[in-house]
């Protein structure tokens, strides 16, 4: 039987502006790798078409352990939630190789 | 007088997003349209820089300095006192203003272009200069001084934003090779110009549409301003043109300048030092309104005004 470990998933979306900063954060903040997407969407800020520059999003994800989703997630809170768009949410995921995340 | 088909390639982007038609440009296709075109205007600019001694241009240079700066502080009390904004968004709105936009200096080039009207061709140099002073008023505008600790990120983001990047890179390289020198890659960035252009516009009019709906939420003092801080810039850049002695095409082309409100690199910036000012209010009024009331109906307008100008003085 195939031996899984548990780690924590982290999504993130947010504004494509703050890319830099936010990864600058993530990996300051313990986390091994991330990986960014852009995306489209609409939230309460509005559609965010990804037409253009400002007004596009990027979906970052995170696979790391609890305690680090923990505090990537807290600095987010207090840093960015006030001021830009973000939302951000944490699953439970299954990983083979657990030395990696 | 006949109208430019690069607006009415606008009017189409614009009618179509109204309309709610599916039609968009992809991501990709509009970032390569928009970096043709910063690097033709680099590139045409750098060629003539190449012919004229640098220190020559320094008063203009500073000129323009003091134009933006004094652009950004003219809008920050119109917006806060009367728009009834909050700093923060006062102080961005006016940084947008006391920018430039690098789209309607192109529709202008390439109106003044099709009827002859000759303007000193360093105009893309002033064009990058004016793109700096408004952003860092308005961060000074928005938080009351400049915080030492995040001078080096501010720093980045206005002297690295893609806009500043390309139109600086552009001049370099156009004043290094020359005139001959850029004959090898003229038929991307000179032939084709017009024909980018209007793809360009033709995106804009989908992306200005868009702004409709924020528009309507924020109400009229928006559109009235997005209307009447051009014509209260236009002037003031007539006479910038005016006391650097240059052409009448030149003025008017100083008009569009201080005229233009950005799009690209100030609301970058903005988002980076300023976070709690609104994007939305600042790109409502200089895509929904301003950047359609210049092309459409400025750029004429700011000409003609140059020339009655000419008239005027010059007797």
């Amino acid at each position: 039987m195939t031996d899984y470990a548990k780690r924590r998933l982290l999504t993130i979306v947010s504004e494509t502006a703050i890319e830099s900063r936010l990864v600058a954060d993530i990996e300051r903040l313990g986390a091994h790798g991330y990986t960014v997407t852009d995306a489209r969407g609409k939230g309460h800020r509005g559609v965010r078409s990804s037409a253009w520059e400002a007004n596009s999003n990027i979906r970052i994800e995170v696979v790391c352990d609890e305690a680090t989703a923990d505090t990537i997630a807290e600095h987010l809170r207090t840093h960015y939630y006030a001021d830009f768009a973000m939302i951000l949410f944490i699953s439970e995921v299954a990983v083979l190789r657990s030395e990696k995340f | 007088m006949n109208i430019d088909p690069v607006l009415l390639f606008f009017l189409l982007g614009l009618t179509a997003g109204v309309l709610r038609s599916e039609l968009r440009l992809p991501a990709a296709v509009y970032e390569l349209v928009s970096i043709l075109l910063l690097l033709a205007i680099g590139l045409k600019g750098g060629i003539e820089l190449a012919q004229q001694p640098f220190l020559q241009l320094l008063p203009q240079i500073v000129a323009v300095i003091a134009m933006g700066a004094l652009l950004t502080l003219i809008a920050f009390p119109l917006l806060l006192y009367w728009g009834r904004f909050s700093r923060a968004d006062a102080a961005s709105i006016a940084a947008h203003y006391g920018s430039v936009s690098v789209a309607t200096y192109a529709v202008a080039a390439a109106y003044f272009l099709t009827r002859d009207i000759p303007f000193e061709s360093h105009m893309p140099l002033l064009l990058a200069v004016l793109e700096i002073p408004a952003i860092l008023v308005g961060i000074v505008l928005a938080r009351g001084r400049l915080r030492s600790m995040r001078l080096g990120a501010v720093a980045h983001e206005v002297f690295l934003g893609k806009s500043i990047v390309l139109l600086g890179g552009g001049l370099l390289i156009g004043w290094a090779v020359g005139p001959e020198g850029v004959s090898a890659i003229e038929p991307l960035f000179f032939d084709l110009f017009h024909g980018i252009l209007a793809l360009f516009l033709l995106e804009m009019g989908l992306i200005t549409a868009a702004q409709f709906g924020s528009l309507r939420r924020h109400g009229l003092f928006l559109i009235l301003f997005g209307v009447a801080m051009p014509m209260v810039a236009a002037p003031i850049g007539l006479a910038v043109g005016w006391l650097l002695g240059l052409s009448v095409g030149g003025c008017a082309m100083m008009a569009v300048l201080a005229a233009s409100a950005s799009y690209i690199a100030v609301p970058a910036a903005m988002r980076i030092s300023v976070p709690k000012a609104n994007p939305t209010l600042s790109l409502a009024a200089a895509l929904g309104v301003t950047f359609p009331f210049n092309v459409l109906i400025g750029i004429p307008l700011y000409y003609e005004l140059a020339v009655w100008a000419e008239a005027l003085w010059g007797a």
